[in-house]
């Protein structure tokens, strides 16, 4: 188990800390083990991605990060403060306030335009209009999409719409960003921008944590994690490579 | 507390999503067209129904007599039977707890006069208890009392349109009217809701005209409310009762049809009674009906709408939307589009009701109209049934794991 000294003067508190943590699934009758005891540690400023085979559980461990989903046992820490018996309205504050995620498939909402879209996390925080819309247009700018603000998702093609998504995710300044296979419904080219623009976002200091299969994603994050049925087989840091971009 | 945010999502979400927003609309714009309609048209029978019969008191008993049409107890057919004064104290007497009021009647035709007027009026001499029996109100002055009975004095009650008719605009009250050559005062102005001819009649003291007119003790006709407590069949019984003790006291034959005739309200009163009491059922069982329809339909329809938005729930609690709010985005969208949908099927009810109300006229149906409260209503339980069947889902919705609904394609 790992000991975690408080140490104020020299020592960075992790942003985030996991010790012990289990999930079973229950399918049917019997009930599968996704988790078996995952120990993670993961500092302020890190890029990690977390790896494995579909059934590693990788994206279980990712939503229960998210805190899209509880585990059974075990102790999950988010930048000091200890998630546990989450109520339904704690969660999603906790959501709003620490966490953005990025999704395979985007999860914009269809009816909504680019600049709403943005704005939607800055609404659940309480922001006054004028002020969601000024945030959510410097975000669309930083990604590249101020031009395409009014537009409807149907109308932006894949990149552009996880350039939305990203954008949506760093609105509400979380401390953490979650991406779940962010590049796995894009092609090559595109996924290389988005992975440099996520590496531009890492060196302006976020922590982000990438699920992904798909090992050249990997290799552009700064330290990896290899999950194999339920635990951790590897956690190694290494030496990042630049992605391309070709925007 | 008003949150216009909140509002400007609900627009937003009617808005870009129309074909959904109309079809949940349009189920309760129908249910509510459907109800009204229907109700209207039974409503328009039940008016027909209540106007036909809306005149006479409803727990009256008339006994008039003719000749009789058979010989029974060796008296000849075709004898005349006349009441008197004695036969009102019998049936005051011996159906003292059976009756509520009764009143006695002489009838006459007279010509009134009042200065340079002239006019005919039917002058009935009556009792005082006959104020109630025809439910006359009393406008001004009073109606026949006790003393002018028993001092016979020369007083006349005239009806609203004698005053108006004879008096112009001036009151009557304590003029002098001339009746066919003799002189009364006027005491008291009543009104009726029985109509313009129930508010033609001169009324005077009953003792007054039997000694002016005839000075006998004779009687035209007596009228009698039966105890109100009475159901219908106590009170036909009570009809029947007193037809036999009559027909006992002046040696009439039992099955002699003419000699005494009691009209008892209550036997027509059973027939209409019955008639509304179908009606009644089915404009319920009309109105239960398509009520239901309604609920069942938005049910069905705020179920599937929780359904098809289980992803952008799972989106929205994502970025940090509280259960609450994913309940109140649901449910409050769902009640502004029951309201006005429901609002426009009570205009297009009203007003196709309004439109063939000239042609329904024909059928039978008179003011074919539906109470507001009642559609209001009507449209409150729509409403009702709508946010029950949609808070059931969308409470449900807003405690999927986000991770769930993210994941429902």
């Amino acid at each position: 188990m790992t000991v975690y000294i408080t140490d104020t003067s020299n020592y960075q508190k992790p942003m985030l800390e996991i010790n012990q943590l289990h999930k079973s699934y229950a399918i049917g009758d019997s009930s599968l083990h996704v988790l078996k005891g995952i120990d993670l540690s993961v500092a302020k400023g890190e890029m990690v991605a977390i790896m494995g085979s579909s059934g590693s559980g990788k994206s279980t461990l990712l939503n229960i990060i998210g805190m899209l989903d509880e585990a059974d046992s075990g102790e999950y820490v988010l930048d000091s403060v200890t998630i546990k018996n989450l109520t339904e309205k704690k969660a999603a504050i906790y959501r709003n306030k620490f966490l953005g995620f990025i999704f395979q498939s985007f999860n914009l909402i269809n009816y909504k335009n680019a600049l709403e879209n943005v704005a939607l996390p800055l609404y659940y925080q309480g922001l006054k209009r004028k002020e969601r819309q000024e945030k959510a247009r410097f975000h669309l700018q930083k990604v590249g999409l101020l031009d395409w603000q009014t537009h409807l998702p149907s109308e932006l093609s894949g990149g552009q719409k996880q350039r939305v998504a990203i954008a949506r995710a760093l609105a509400s300044n979380p401390k953490l960003l979650l991406a779940d296979e962010p590049t796995g419904a894009l092609d090559t080219t595109t996924s290389s921008d988005i992975m440099a623009f996520l590496q531009q976002l890492n060196d302006e200091g976020k922590t982000i944590l990438i699920v992904t299969h798909e090992e050249d994603i990997a290799a552009m994050c700064k330290r990896i994690i290899r999950l194999r049925d339920g635990i951790i087989m590897e956690d190694k840091t290494v030496t990042q490579v630049r992605a391309e971009s070709h925007v | 507390m008003f949150d216009i945010d909140l509002w400007r999502e609900i627009f937003q979400s009617i808005n870009k999503n129309r074909t959904r927003s109309l079809l949940s609309g349009f189920t309760v714009t129908f249910a509510i067209l459907l109800f009204t309609i229907l109700f209207g048209l039974a409503n328009g029978l039940n008016n027909t129904f209540s106007e036909a019969f809306v005149d006479e008191v409803s727990n009256g008993v008339f006994v008039r007599t003719g000749r009789t049409s058979k010989a029974y107890k060796g008296l000849q057919a075709g004898r005349r039977i006349q009441l008197k004064n004695q036969d009102f104290s019998f049936i005051e007497k011996d159906f003292d707890t059976e009756t509520e009021y009764i009143a006695s009647k002489v009838f006459k035709n007279i010509t009134a006069s009042y200065k340079n007027k002239k006019n005919n009026y039917s002058l009935i001499a009556v009792n005082p208890d006959n104020q109630y029996v025809e439910k006359s109100k009393v406008n001004s002055g009073r109606y026949v009392n006790q003393l002018d009975i028993e001092n016979k004095t020369k007083v006349v009650v005239i009806g609203k349109l004698v005053e108006q008719e004879m008096f112009s605009r001036v009151s009557a009250l304590g003029k002098n009217i001339n009746l066919s050559g003799i002189s009364y005062k006027v005491v008291g102005v009543f009104s009726d809701n029985g109509g313009d001819d129930e508010e033609r009649i001169i009324y005077m003291p009953l003792s007054t005209a039997q000694q002016i007119y005839g000075n006998n003790d004779y009687l035209d006709q007596i009228d009698l409310t039966y105890n109100p407590n009475f159901d219908f069949n106590q009170a036909i019984d009570f009809g029947l009762d007193l037809e036999k003790k009559l027909k006992n006291r002046f040696n009439i034959a039992p099955n002699d049809q003419r000699a005494i005739r009691v009209f008892n309200m209550a036997l027509q009163n059973k027939g209409i009674n019955q008639m509304t009491s179908v009606l009644g059922i089915l404009i319920l069982v009309i109105g239960m009906g398509t009520l239901i329809a309604g609920v069942v339909g938005i049910s069905n329809i705020m179920i599937f709408i929780v359904k098809e938005r289980t992803k952008e729930i799972g989106i929205r609690k994502a970025l940090g939307a509280s259960p609450k709010s994913i309940i109140s985005i649901i449910l409050i969208e769902s009640i502004l589009i029951t309201t006005l949908a429901g609002y426009f099927g009570l205009l297009a009810g009203g007003g196709i009701l309004e439109w063939a109300s000239p042609i329904l006229k024909t059928y039978f149906i008179t003011d074919p109209s539906v109470s507001k409260s009642l559609v209001i209503s009507a449209t409150l339980t729509l409403i009702g049934a709508g946010t029950l069947a949609g808070y059931l889902p969308a409470q449900k919705a807003s405690k999927i794991k986000p991770i769930v609904a993210l994941r429902d394609d």
